[in-house]
């Protein structure tokens, strides 16, 4: 009998202890699904109303009738895209040349880019765009984000790259390949779970980053996340539709961490250390 | 001299017969594209900041060469030592406590219960959510009269609290909002410590008649030192180069009680213009990050942490 309580007890313990670690963030999306589905009365009522009844979209229809959510959108659609993308085809093979020649220094040099601010970046790069005149241009804002792309692609890379056995790639070195054709038939396709990994978080750091419009964008070319900030914090002072645009903005972001939870936990865990 | 046709032979059959491994040389045109790119946008502005932090740019394009003055300006401004203290204050706490929670939350998602995987994608939310959009709802939660947080304070019986608009409490409450952003990172560090380890010692235990305390503090805890090391330095560095929920949150305030450095290196470069001054926050910024990369560097080649 003992045994079996002190059983009960251990599960009842490690029930609250659960409860306690995801019962924050289930209060803070749930809040904010909550207030984007409120009108403006339920929203501001004490006690705070908790469940929309009768729920209403009227939030987000104000957020796409009042502003131009769809011009912001397409920008973070482009400035993210373009630096996943130039990011994959230079850090891809950046990772395997990396990984093959053992050179631990570029290595280094890549760490120590993912982890310094990017306000350092952002004061020479100001200045310079200055120079080019391309402050508040999406190339400007595209360029800086490679900042963020080319190092935890390439980071990533390495270890997908190490991992896979050298041995492979000599045989066909052996038989006549040259090194590109063996990086592209026998490397690559084996590599790509990590493609898939690096690509999902660079384009969700890429995505969230909100500094780097802010300081590089224009009144037309800010990203989602500068945009929210600036725009609609100081047009409307209203919950409900700051709510709706700030579920809008982090809702690629949250579907893609539920669709590729595996992906994003395994490359996370093995090394892809965060951005900001 | 009738032996060195055979040890030059030998000395050829040795080369050839390493030839297929030696292609190291021709391996940096895959990374030169990525060099180009790095040189340019993260090399070279590393290096401007130098520049520029010994010098003081007027606007209108001048500069004067000036060495050390904005160095030393900058170690008597009362604003960045503040704000020096204020990090150092933040940085603590939003380091100790996901160190801590992680480690629980670790251990209790290593385990299987139903559920599991959707839990622990749950749990991982904050960290992959946008941070201004999380910040402007966590705001709206802080408000004093009508946020959902005084509110849920009240039905426990906790007196409102001024959360980020008072002075006192505006550090506790930014930290509240960095462990919750980041402690799924130390969890998922850690986690994959755990996944790692050997079953052997906890038989061996059990047999033995320990304690489930007794096997975390001497079988666990020391197996997952070396994880433990790398999460606390991630964390010391994501924690001093916060930006993103202060500026959203408390834009610095009130006054300058939650100005971190990050807060006055943007205020002075990009409010002020004070280029020269504010490069040479970055300098000194950057030389803590990279000691502490180095560091991880360090840890990371001693425990073997990889893929």
């Amino acid at each position: 009998m003992p045994v079996a309580l002190e059983r009960l007890l251990n599960r009842i313990a490690f029930g609250l202890s659960l409860f306690v670690l995801v019962s924050p963030a289930i209060l803070v999306f749930f809040w904010m699904l909550s207030l984007s589905l409120k009108n403006e009365v339920d929203n501001t009522a004490w006690p705070p109303v908790f469940i929309p009844n009768p729920p209403t979209l009227a939030n987000y229809v104000e957020v796409f009738a009042r502003n131009n959510f769809l011009l912001y959108l397409w920008n973070s659609i482009i400035v993210t895209g373009g630096a996943v993308l130039f990011g994959m085809l230079i850090g891809v093979p950046a990772g395997y040349g990396i990984a093959r020649s053992k050179s631990a220094k570029s290595a280094v040099l890549i760490l120590i880019a993912r982890m310094t601010p990017a306000l350092s970046y952002l004061i020479p790069l100001f200045m310079v765009f200055q120079i080019l005149g391309m402050i508040g241009t999406k190339s400007a804002l595209l360029i800086t984000h490679l900042v963020i792309t080319v190092p935890i692609i390439v980071w990533i890379m390495i270890g997908y790259f190490e991992n896979i056995p050298a041995e492979l790639e000599d045989a066909a070195l052996v038989d006549g390949a040259n090194t590109w054709q063996s990086f592209r038939h026998i490397a690559l396709p084996l590599a790509r779970p990590g493609i898939v990994v690096g690509g999902i978080l660079a384009f969700i750091f890429s995505w969230n980053n909100f500094i780097f419009s802010v300081v590089l964008g224009g009144k037309n070319t800010r990203t989602l996340p500068s945009a929210i900030y600036n725009v609609l914090t100081f047009e409307q002072i209203s919950w409900g539709p700051l709510a709706a645009a700030a579920l809008l903005v982090t809702l690629p972001v949250l579907l893609l961490t539920v669709i590729a939870q595996r992906e994003i936990v395994a490359g996370l865990s093995a090394g892809g250390l965060k951005d900001g | 001299m009738t032996d060195s046709p055979a040890l030059a032979a030998s000395a050829s059959s040795r080369k050839l017969a390493e030839k297929p491994y030696d292609f190291s040389r021709k391996y940096w045109l895959f990374a030169l594209p990525a060099v180009i790119v790095v040189l340019s946008v993260i090399v070279f502005p590393w290096l401007f900041t130098v520049f520029m932090s010994v010098n003081d740019w007027k606007i209108g394009g001048g500069m004067d060469f000036v060495g050390l003055d904005n160095f030393r300006t900058l170690i008597a401004d009362e604003r960045f030592r503040e704000s020096l203290f204020i990090t150092i204050y933040f940085t603590i706490l939003a380091v100790i406590i996901p160190i801590v929670l992680g480690t629980v939350a670790a251990l209790v998602f290593h385990r299987e219960f139903p559920f599991r995987g959707l839990l622990r994608t749950i749990f991982v939310m904050p960290m992959m959510a946008t941070p201004v959009a999380v910040a402007l709802v966590w705001k709206m939660m802080f408000h004093p009269q009508l946020g959902v947080l005084n509110y849920l304070l009240s039905l426990v019986g906790i007196s409102p609290s001024e959360w980020v608009f008072s002075t006192s409490t505006v550090i506790p409450t930014l930290v509240m909002v960095e462990v919750w952003h980041w402690t799924p990172l130390v969890m998922l560090i850690l986690l994959g410590g755990l996944a790692g380890m050997p079953t052997e010692p906890y038989e061996s235990a059990k047999i033995d008649g320990a304690n489930s305390w007794q096997m975390f503090r001497f079988i666990t805890l020391p197996l997952l030192w070396p994880y433990i090391m790398i999460a606390l330095v991630i964390r010391t560095i994501d924690a001093l180069k916060v930006f993103d929920i202060i500026f959203v949150i408390s834009e610095g305030g009130p006054g300058t009680a939650s100005e971190t450095l990050n807060i006055f290196l943007y205020l002075q470069a990009f409010q002020f213009y004070k280029i020269g001054y504010s490069s040479a926050v970055v300098v000194i910024f950057f030389t803590i990050i990279v000691a502490l990369s180095l560091v991880l560097l360090y840890v990371r080649q001693k425990t073997k942490w990889n893929a």
